[in-house]
């Protein structure tokens, strides 16, 4: 799997959020990439629940601690509070019920932090409005008919299901397309047409 | 050339060529069945060498039909080890940076105590008066064994289908003195389905006559035609339907055509005739009634109120575990109810479902992306455990 740069600042965004020593669950742990680098640079004990078996035998082959599973259905097996950090990167638009997952990454870590791209981009906007077709982009490269993002959001969705959730939104970063953060100062519709993915820390 | 073999697995019980350590009347052992096995021996072999701290020791738990001789020349049978795909110098198991330890379970038929061992108190051979041996009485037994090195702390268990049973058990009872577990092809217990392949093997040694209610040792026989059956019907389901379909297809055996007999016309009936002939050799047919029985009674959750989860509750082992897509001994969904149970206790568990056709017994053959699992694996351990390269 490639990693385009602005995805790597949102790894490294997550990074930041995580104090050494945590531990740390990572729901679509992909080829490790997070996990490896939260590792190296803050000594976790890091977990992966990652769906596809390719990707996971990959993570055990280097020496990560992954499963194969599916957070739609395989969340319900860990116990409340199991972990410091939760962590959902890039996959809540992917699974069939993200109110669920989310309501279970809640329940599983103290903190949960996710990751999405922002469906209220100014982008995908454009490229509704006034091409009249759903967006294809360097970020979202899927066709409608292929892709597995089958729950798209945007920002202002998403700060909708914490606040039904009874979630908390301890701390918010939205990036723009070139993988820089957007000025906290800047007021929620702002973040919500220039960012282009966003990263929350949560807790319940 | 058979009736050699034959002769070398009767040295093997009481005088095995592996080292043996004898446990007194001092130190019995106490078994599930509610008695008490005393005086009794276990036969195991090494590789490598223990460091100073005592830390890289390594168990390697057999299957039903294996034995300690998992990376020397079997002394029966005179073919490679079991494991020596793995294990041995420079290999993925490094016998010149850990110390492999494997033994015979008690209840076989190489060197520790099982029903072919002469009984202390008759002179003649257990037979059928041996208790019943629990995967968790072996274990124990296994216990007593790294006691006597001193090693309080295994850096590593594994072992595949029995020998993962085994491997599930040190997890669960002795949790603290267990880094890392590494359980293969295996369940937390047998299914029905499997007691019944297991009830059908017995029954088939039990229907020989010349099994003599199980003292055929007594009367110089051995019930040979009842144990090639059961291990022809085990045999099967050690492989797959496409393995077989693959390996023999409706290929006919040395012929051009169809005998209209019962003779072996087909590749796959002579192959598994061979099977059990030559299994027959190597093993005691009481040994296989005492080793199947241990694996049906298994029921590690049963032990633990019927929760799983509580037989590994505040565990710190490391686990990997690792199915096969075509095993249908314990297929895949066995390993996931053992990680959900350990995903439940909070364990660091790592799961590899590994896609092969070979069925259970890929476990024993070079499976490249099994080695990288469990390279991955015992790499990452040894660098939390602090073992050096």
């Amino acid at each position: 799997m490639s990693v385009n740069r602005a995805q790597r600042v949102d790894l490294e965004v997550v990074t930041d959020l995580i104090p050494a020593n945590s531990r740390v669950l990572d729901v679509g742990s992909g080829d490790g990439l997070l996990l490896e680098l939260l590792q190296e640079t803050k000594q976790v004990d890091g977990r992966g629940l990652e769906l596809s078996q390719r990707g996971v035998n990959e993570c055990v082959a280097r020496g990560l601690s992954v499963i194969q599973g599916d957070a739609d259905t395989d969340l319900k097996f860990y116990a409340d509070k199991g972990f410091d950090f939760v962590v959902l990167s890039q996959t809540l638009q992917a699974t069939r019920n993200p109110k669920v997952v989310l309501d279970e990454l809640l329940r599983i870590g103290n903190r949960a932090i996710v990751s999405f791209p922002n469906f209220g981009h100014w982008r995908v906007r454009f490229s509704l409005l006034i091409k009249g077709r759903m967006p294809v982009t360097k970020d979202l490269p899927y066709s409608w008919y292929d892709t597995p993002n089958i729950h798209f959001c945007t920002i202002r969705d998403f700060v909708n299901l914490c606040e039904e959730l009874g979630a908390t939104v301890e701390k918010a970063t939205a990036l723009d397309a070139n993988g820089q953060k957007i000025g906290l100062s800047m007021p929620w519709w702002f973040w919500n047409f220039f960012g282009q993915q966003a990263v929350f820390l949560l807790r319940r | 050339m058979a009736a050699q073999r034959a002769a070398r697995t009767k040295d093997e019980v009481d005088h095995p060529s592996s080292p043996v350590l004898r446990f007194g009347p001092d130190k019995p052992l106490k078994l599930d069945a509610g008695t008490v096995l005393s005086p009794f021996q276990i036969a195991y072999q090494t590789y490598g060498t223990l460091n100073d701290a005592r830390s890289n020791a390594i168990l390697v738990c057999h299957a039903l039909t294996g034995d300690q001789h998992v990376a020397n020349t079997n002394p029966v049978t005179g073919k490679p080890g079991w494991w020596e795909v793995l294990i041995g110098p420079g290999k993925i198991i490094d016998t010149n940076r850990f110390f492999v330890i494997c033994s015979n379970v008690v209840g076989g038929c190489l060197g520790s105590t099982g029903p072919a061992s002469t009984n202390p108190a008759t002179g003649k051979p257990y037979g059928l008066d041996l208790p019943i041996i629990t995967i968790r009485d072996m274990v124990r037994a296994q216990a007593m064994l790294i006691d006597h090195f001193g090693i309080e702390k295994l850096f590593c268990v594994l072992g595949g289908s029995m020998g993962g049973m085994q491997v599930l058990e040190w997890a669960a009872s002795y949790p603290e003195r267990v880094f890392c577990a590494l359980p293969i092809a295996t369940g937390a217990r047998h299914s029905s389905q499997n007691i019944a392949f297991h009830e059908v093997g017995r029954q088939a040694v039990m229907a020989d006559p010349d099994w003599h209610g199980g003292k055929y040792l007594d009367f110089g026989k051995r019930p040979e035609k009842g144990l090639a059956v059961a291990r022809m019907a085990a045999h099967i389901t050690y492989l797959s339907e496409a393995a077989l379909h693959r390996k023999f297809g409706r290929n006919l055996q040395d012929r051009e055509a169809l005998t209209f007999g019962f003779d072996a016309d087909f590749q796959i009936e002579s192959y598994l005739r061979h099977q059990g002939m030559t299994f027959v050799d190597r093993f005691d047919a009481n040994s296989y009634l005492y080793l199947t029985r241990a694996m049906d009674y298994f029921d590690l959750a049963a032990d633990h109120g019927g929760r799983l989860a509580d037989a590994f509750a505040g565990t710190k082992t490391r686990f990997c575990l690792v199915s096969f897509t075509s095993d249908w001994l314990f297929p895949t969904e066995e390993s996931r109810s053992i990680v959900h149970a350990l995903n439940a206790a909070g364990a660091s568990v790592s799961f590899v479902e590994i896609e092969t056709d070979r069925g259970h017994d890929a476990f024993l053959l070079d499976e490249p992306e099994l080695f990288a699992a469990i390279n991955g694996f015992i790499a990452s351990a040894a660098r939390a455990r602090g073992l050096s390269l």
